[in-house]
């Protein structure tokens, strides 16, 4: 394999082109953002950086100079790729530019989900470093009052941050309760009550109707729900979900089910195409977790240069989220039926760890505020889920 | 120079974190004590709660892993080394020598 192009300049994309140049890949490497910045890290984003904590971007950055330097890849950021020519391995980048490559990696990632409709002056979502920057110039000019539409690990994290920032605060979830579906009833109605905790108002069950917005000045004035309640608001954040940015795939003869579908390798039924990070359905589940983002980049390398998959990715998930200065982890394959069993701490104090539980067996963990056991758990469910290779 | 515990209090394995600014984690690893900036150098999560193996901390949020002998990372996603402080002990007590966090109180 003499060239290969990797499409999407993010955490993935980045992790891809180090594994590449790590196993011995000295050929052609491009890497195509359609961002304008080198590869950064964002799960600041929506905590640090919106607080004004860590105001300064560099200390985004996912590479040095050095390493940048290290990589020697031609970068073409700023730059879209609009369509893929499997047979002649050709990827379309906009501008009407071609890239000529024997294997590509898509990396392109996922774009928040937004209401329909038009998105009135004020109204947010929350993905990239503009998008962060944006909404902190609006929660910097003096308190508001500030509507989050999705009670999940980013409206969460958003809320908090604004609630920091001295902000009146109301959280709007469609669902019963958030985050039932990553941690089940019990645990998510724990990590929702850090809301009241801090003032911060959660409305569950009921869905967004429309944005009011001005009328002349098209800025937004509040967010009418579902049930005919109207929440005034200076500032809507949207955080609602992602959708894989696969539009550019499509008509590609690729297979796309939310997301580039790929062997648990990450390899696509084109063996010189591999899919990783959120974009990527890897055997049937695609995981919008950084931690998966750079263990499947490293695993579907090595398969690209391999020619096929000799390695599958099958590491324990996990995540985590910082919300409230509460650290929220989570490790583990839970069902629905699993019951958590709280082993250590309170759930009163926000300070635990809970074992999920099937059967007398653990198979996922949950930690508040408790990283040590957390960690150890953690690495103890890794080994007891992994055959042990060589 | 900063006191941190009786070494009797901090058996082989286990790392205490001393409020100084910035703070510092100090380990008893492999027959040693070390003391190193407890914050990772990656994102924020103190690397006192990490996990000890030999010379090596592996932070507990992204698994970044540091050298205590240097500071020096040894794995991504940390790509900037952490401060190396000297670590005395006088009649059983640990201290941690560091000018810059004099200032800042320990525990």
């Amino acid at each position: 394999m003499k060239s290969v192009a990797v499409i999407g300049a993010s955490l993935a994309g980045l992790y891809a082109a180090r594994a590449l140049r790590a196993q011995g890949f000295d050929g052609r490497l491009v890497i195509v953002g359609e961002e304008h910045h080198r590869p950064y890290d964002r799960p600041p984003l929506s905590k640090d950086f919106l607080t004004g904590a860590t105001a300064d971007q560099g200390q985004l950055a996912l590479a040095d100079a050095e390493e940048i330097a290290e990589l020697d890849a031609e970068w073409l950021l700023g730059t879209r790729a609009t369509g893929l020519d499997l047979h002649g391995r050709t990827v379309l980048l906009d501008g009407g530019r071609s890239l000529a490559t024997d294997g590509v990696v898509l990396a392109t990632g996922a774009t928040p989900r937004r209401l329909p409709g038009p998105a009135p002056t004020g109204t947010h979502t929350l993905r990239t470093l503009e998008d962060a920057q944006a909404l902190r110039a609006e929660l910097t000019r003096g308190p508001v009052r500030v509507v989050v539409i999705g009670g999940g690990f980013i409206g969460a994290e958003v809320a908090s941050s604004c609630a920091r920032l001295g902000h009146d605060v109301t959280v709007v979830e469609a669902a019963p309760l958030p985050l039932v579906p990553q941690l089940g009833d019990t645990m998510a109605g724990i990590c929702s009550a850090l809301h009241a905790d801090h003032g911060v108002t959660l409305l569950t069950g009921t869905g967004v109707a429309r944005l009011h917005d001005g009328g002349a000045g098209n800025r937004v004035t509040g967010v009418e729900l579902a049930d005919g309640r109207l929440l005034p608001a200076e500032v809507v954040v949207i955080g609602i979900g992602v959708r894989p940015n696969t539009a550019w795939l499509e008509g590609s003869g690729l297979p796309l089910d939310d997301g580039v579908c790929c062997d648990a390798g990450g390899v696509t039924p084109q063996p010189h195409i591999v899919a990783v990070g959120d974009v990527a359905r890897v055997d049937g589940i695609r995981a919008e977790h950084w931690t998966s983002a750079t263990e499947q980049a490293a695993v579907a390398a090595q398969n690209l240069l391999a020619g096929g998959t000799v390695a599958t990715h099958r590491s324990l998930p996990y995540f985590w989220s910082d919300q409230y200065g509460v650290r929220i982890q989570f490790a583990g394959r839970r069902l629905p039926t699993d019951t958590p069993r709280i082993v250590e701490g309170s759930p009163d104090d926000r300070s635990f760890l809970a074992c999920y539980e099937r059967d007398g067996r653990t198979t996922a963990v949950l930690a508040l505020n408790r990283p040590r056991p957390f960690m150890r758990l953690r690495r103890e469910l890794a080994r007891a889920t992994q055959p042990v290779t060589t | 120079m900063i006191p941190v515990c009786h070494l009797a209090d901090l058996p082989a394995g286990e790392s205490v974190r001393i409020d100084t600014a910035p703070p510092i984690a100090v380990f008893h690893a492999d027959g040693q004590l070390y003391a190193i900036d407890d914050t990772c150098t990656h994102q924020d999560a103190s690397l006192a709660d990490g996990w000890l193996e030999g010379c090596l901390v592996e932070c507990p949020l992204h698994a970044a892993s540091f050298d205590l002998r240097t500071g020096a990372p040894t794995c991504l996603p940390a790509r900037r080394a952490v401060r190396t402080h000297p670590v005395t002990v006088e009649d059983g007590m640990i201290y941690v020598h560091h000018h810059a966090a004099e200032e800042g109180t320990a525990a």
